[in-house]
C-alpha cells in the first residue's frame, strides 16, 4: 500500500517535473528588467499553443527537442539524427519558426572548457538541422556549459542527462 | 592614488621616555597557553637551522615558528570611523587582523592578542621581555594605532626578536580611516617578508563569484572582497550569470563573462565608474578572459561555428584581435609567464584536455603534460617556477609542475577542486571545491606543501576566484 502510494507520488512528481522542464528551458535570459513571459498565451486565440510556438513546438517533439552526448564528445549519431530529423521537418513545415540551439554539459568538467564543449554541441545539431534543409538564418546557437543542468544529482545519469543540446523556439 | 601613504614615523613618535624594559611586566601571565600551542612545534626545529635562516622552498616543509603578537596600543583612546568605539578598540582588531593572517600560511605558529597581556603605549618601542620570554615566545609583533588630526590614522608595526631582545624590522603607514584594514595587512605582509624571506601578499584582492540558489536554478554574482574575505562586496545583482572573474593588475577593472544579453560575452568592468564594455565587438560567444601582467593585453576565447581558439586584443578598447591558436580542436584558457613572453593554456588537439605552452605570439605550440589524467586550467605562477592546474584524473585535485611539466605534484584531494589561482607571493594557491550532489561550492586556499590547506569565508557560496597582485 506504502509503497503503491510512493509510486503514484513519484510517476505524478516525475509528470510535474517532465511539464516543467519546458517552459523555463524557452529563451536565455531576458534582458535585466524584463520580466520572463514563459509561453504565449493570448485572451482569445483560439484553443491550443500557436504553430512556431515553443510550446507547440515542444508538444510536438515529446523529448525529440533533447539530443545527447557521450561524455566530452560532440557526435551526432543515429538516435541524435532521428530527433534532429523530426526538429527539421517542424522547421519545415513552419516556415515562420526561428529557434535557438542550446548547448549543455555536466558538471564533472572544468568551467570554460565545458563552455567550448557546449558550443560545440550546439554547433552540430544546428549544422545537422541545416543540413537537412533547415535555412542556417532561422537557427541561433548558445552555449550554457555546465551553468543549467535538468538533472541535479551527481550521478553517472544524471550527468548524461545534462550532457545535451536542446533545440527551442524563438517566440516572436 | 589611494590615501595610502607610508611614513617614517618612527622617529617622532618615540621621543617620549623609554620606560624600564625588563620589569615592567603588567600582568599576571598564564605560559601554558602559549607552550600548549607550540611545544611540539618548536622542539621539532632544527636547532642547526634557525628559524630565521630556513630557507622556503616547494621542497621544504614550512617551519613553525612562535610568535606572540600582541594588542596593538593607541596613545589616546578616541572614537574614529574605523572604529566608533575607539583607537583601543581598533588596535584590538588591528593585531587581529595580522594574528589571522600569519596563522593560516603554516609557517608561523602565532598567537593572537585575545590570549596576551595588552602592552602599553611606552611598551610599543621598548617590549617587556621578560613577559615575552616567559610566554616562550621567540618573535613579538607590537603595533600602535594614533588618530592624528586630519582625520587619518597613523599605524605602527614592530617586530622584535625575544631572544636577541632586538628589534627586526619596522614600518609605519598613514591610512583613511576606511583603509585602516590595510594598515594591518601590511603589518602581517612585513613581518611575513622579514621572516621567511617571500614576498608580501595580504594586501591584495580577491574577484570571485558569489552563489545562491539551489543547483538547477543557481545565481551567480560577481563580488570582490580583501584577500582575507572583508570588505565584501557584490557588484552585479544576480538578474543574469556571471562567471570567471579577473582582476587586472592594477584592479582598475575586471574583465569578466556574462550572460546579460543572453549570450556568453566578456566585459570589461571599470570599478570605478561602474561602467562596462565588451571585450571586442563580435557577435560570436567569447569566454575565459586573463590579462597580461602588464594589464596592456586580454585573452579571451571565442568559438567561431563550435570551434574555440585564444585570441589577444588590446586592454585599452580597439584595435585588431589576434588569433595565437589556429586548430579544429578547442583551445582554451591561457595564462602568461610572468614576464610575458610565454602562455600556457589547454588543447583537447590530443583527443583530452592537456597543457600546452607558447610564445605570446602563438608560435612554438607545445604540449607540456604528459603525465596521466587531464591537464585543465594552467596558471602561470607569478614567479615563474611552477604552474598550477586542474588535474583530472577521476577526481578533480589542483596540481603544480614546473613549466616544463616536469615533477607533478598533488596539493588536494577532494571531489572536484578547480581553477587555481596563485597568491601574489606565488606561495598560496587558491582554488575553488564543489560538493558531489548539492554542488555547493566554496573558496579554498593550500600552500605548495598541500599540507597547509584551508576554507576562505565568505557570505554565501563561492567559485571562479581570481587573485590579484600586492595592492599599489
Amino acid at each position: 500500500m506504502n509503497r503503491f502510494i510512493i509510486a503514484v507520488t513519484l510517476s505524478s512528481a516525475l509528470a510535474l517535473s517532465a511539464c516543467k522542464k519546458d517552459p523555463p528551458e524557452t529563451t536565455p535570459p531576458p534582458p535585466a528588467d524584463v520580466v520572463t513571459s514563459p509561453t504565449p498565451t493570448p485572451t482569445s486565440a483560439p484553443v491550443g499553443p500557436q504553430p512556431g510556438s515553443q510550446a507547440h513546438f515542444s508538444s510536438a517533439m515529446m523529448g525529440a527537442d533533447t539530443i545527447y552526448f557521450d561524455t566530452d564528445r560532440y557526435n551526432i549519431d543515429n538516435e541524435d539524427m532521428a530527433a534532429l530529423r523530426r526538429q527539421a521537418e517542424y522547421m519545415l513545415q513552419y516556415t515562420g519558426s526561428t529557434a535557438t540551439v542550446e548547448g549543455h554539459a555536466d558538471e564533472r568538467g572544468t568551467r570554460d572548457y565545458n563552455l567550448a564543449l557546449g558550443e560545440r554541441r550546439a554547433n552540430a545539431a544546428k549544422n545537422y538541422l541545416v543540413s537537412l534543409g533547415v535555412p542556417a538564418t532561422r537557427l541561433r546557437t548558445v552555449s550554457y556549459g555546465e551553468e543549467r543542468p535538468v538533472a541535479t544529482g551527481s550521478t553517472e545519469q544524471a550527468w548524461a542527462r545534462n550532457r545535451r543540446s536542446v533545440t527551442v523556439m524563438i517566440s516572436r | 592614488m589611494r590615501k595610502f601613504a607610508f611614513l617614517a614615523v618612527f622617529a617622532m613618535l618615540f621621543s617620549a621616555p623609554v620606560v624600564a624594559q625588563d620589569n615592567a611586566a603588567p600582568r599576571t601571565l598564564n605560559p601554558a597557553s602559549i607552550e600548549a600551542q607550540q611545544a611540539g612545534d618548536v622542539a621539532a626545529q632544527d636547532p642547526d637551522d634557525g628559524p630565521l635562516r630556513g630557507t622556503v622552498t616547494d621542497d621544504s616543509a614550512w617551519q613553525d615558528l612562535g610568535i606572540a603578537i600582541a594588542a596593538f596600543a593607541t596613545n589616546e583612546d578616541v572614537p574614529t570611523p574605523a572604529n566608533a568605539s575607539g583607537t583601543q578598540a581598533l588596535g584590538l582588531e588591528l593585531s587581529r587582523i595580522v594574528y589571522n593572517d600569519l596563522r593560516f600560511n603554516g609557517l608561523f605558529r602565532p598567537v593572537g592578542p585575545d590570549a596576551l597581556p595588552r602592552p602599553s603605549y611606552a611598551q610599543i618601542t621598548a617590549p617587556a621581555w621578560n613577559t615575552w620570554r616567559g610566554r616562550s615566545a621567540e618573535m613579538l609583533v607590537h603595533g600602535f594605532v594614533r588618530a592624528n588630526g586630519d582625520g587619518r590614522l597613523t599605524v605602527g608595526c614592530y617586530l622584535y626578536d625575544v631572544a636577541l631582545q632586538s628589534e627586526l624590522v619596522r614600518e609605519g603607514w598613514v591610512v583613511a580611516p576606511s583603509d585602516w584594514r590595510r594598515a594591518a595587512h601590511r603589518c602581517a605582509d612585513l613581518i611575513y617578508s622579514r621572516l621567511s624571506g617571500e614576498s608580501p601578499f595580504f594586501d591584495s584582492r580577491i574577484a570571485y563569484i558569489a552563489e545562491t540558489g539551489p543547483k538547477d536554478n543557481r545565481v551567480k554574482r560577481l563580488a570582490i572582497m580583501d584577500s582575507d574575505g572583508a570588505n565584501h562586496r557584490f557588484i552585479t545583482n544576480g538578474q543574469s550569470t556571471a562567471l570567471t572573474p579577473r582582476y587586472s593588475p592594477d584592479y582598475s577593472r575586471i574583465a569578466y563573462l556574462s550572460y546579460v544579453d543572453g549570450n556568453p560575452r566578456i566585459y570589461v568592468y571599470e570599478i570605478d565608474s561602474g561602467r562596462q564594455t565588451l571585450v571586442t565587438e563580435s557577435s560570436n560567444p567569447t569566454f575565459a578572459p586573463r590579462w597580461s601582467p602588464d594589464g596592456r593585453h586580454i585573452l579571451y576565447s571565442m568559438a567561431i561555428g563550435g570551434n574555440t581558439d585564444i585570441y589577444r586584443v588590446s586592454a585599452s578598447g580597439g584595435g585588431t584581435p589576434v588569433r595565437l591558436t589556429d586548430s579544429p580542436s578547442i583551445e582554451v584558457g591561457g595564462s602568461y609567464s610572468p614576464d610575458g613572453s610565454q602562455i600556457v593554456f589547454e588543447s583537447d588537439q590530443s583527443g583530452s584536455q592537456q597543457c600546452y605552452v607558447m610564445n605570446a605570439n602563438g608560435t612554438n605550440q607545445r604540449r607540456i603534460s604528459f603525465f596521466g589524467g587531464r591537464c585543465a586550467t594552467p596558471e602561470w605562477s607569478p614567479r615563474g617556477d611552477q604552474i598550477a592546474f586542474t588535474h583530472i584524473a577521476g577526481d578533480f585535485r589542483i596540481a603544480v609542475m614546473n613549466p616544463n611539466g616536469r615533477n607533478m605534484r598533488q596539493l588536494t584531494n577532494s571531489w572536484h577542486d578547480e581553477a587555481p589561482t596563485w597568491a601574489p607571493n606565488g606561495r598560496i594557491i587558491q582554488f575553488f571545491r564543489t560538493e558531489r550532489g548539492s554542488g555547493d561550492t566554496s573558496i579554498w586556499q593550500v600552500d605548495l606543501t598541500g599540507e597547509n590547506e584551508r576554507r576562505l569565508r565568505t557570505p554565501v557560496g563561492a567559485s571562479d576566484p581570481a587573485w590579484g597582485p600586492v595592492l599599489p
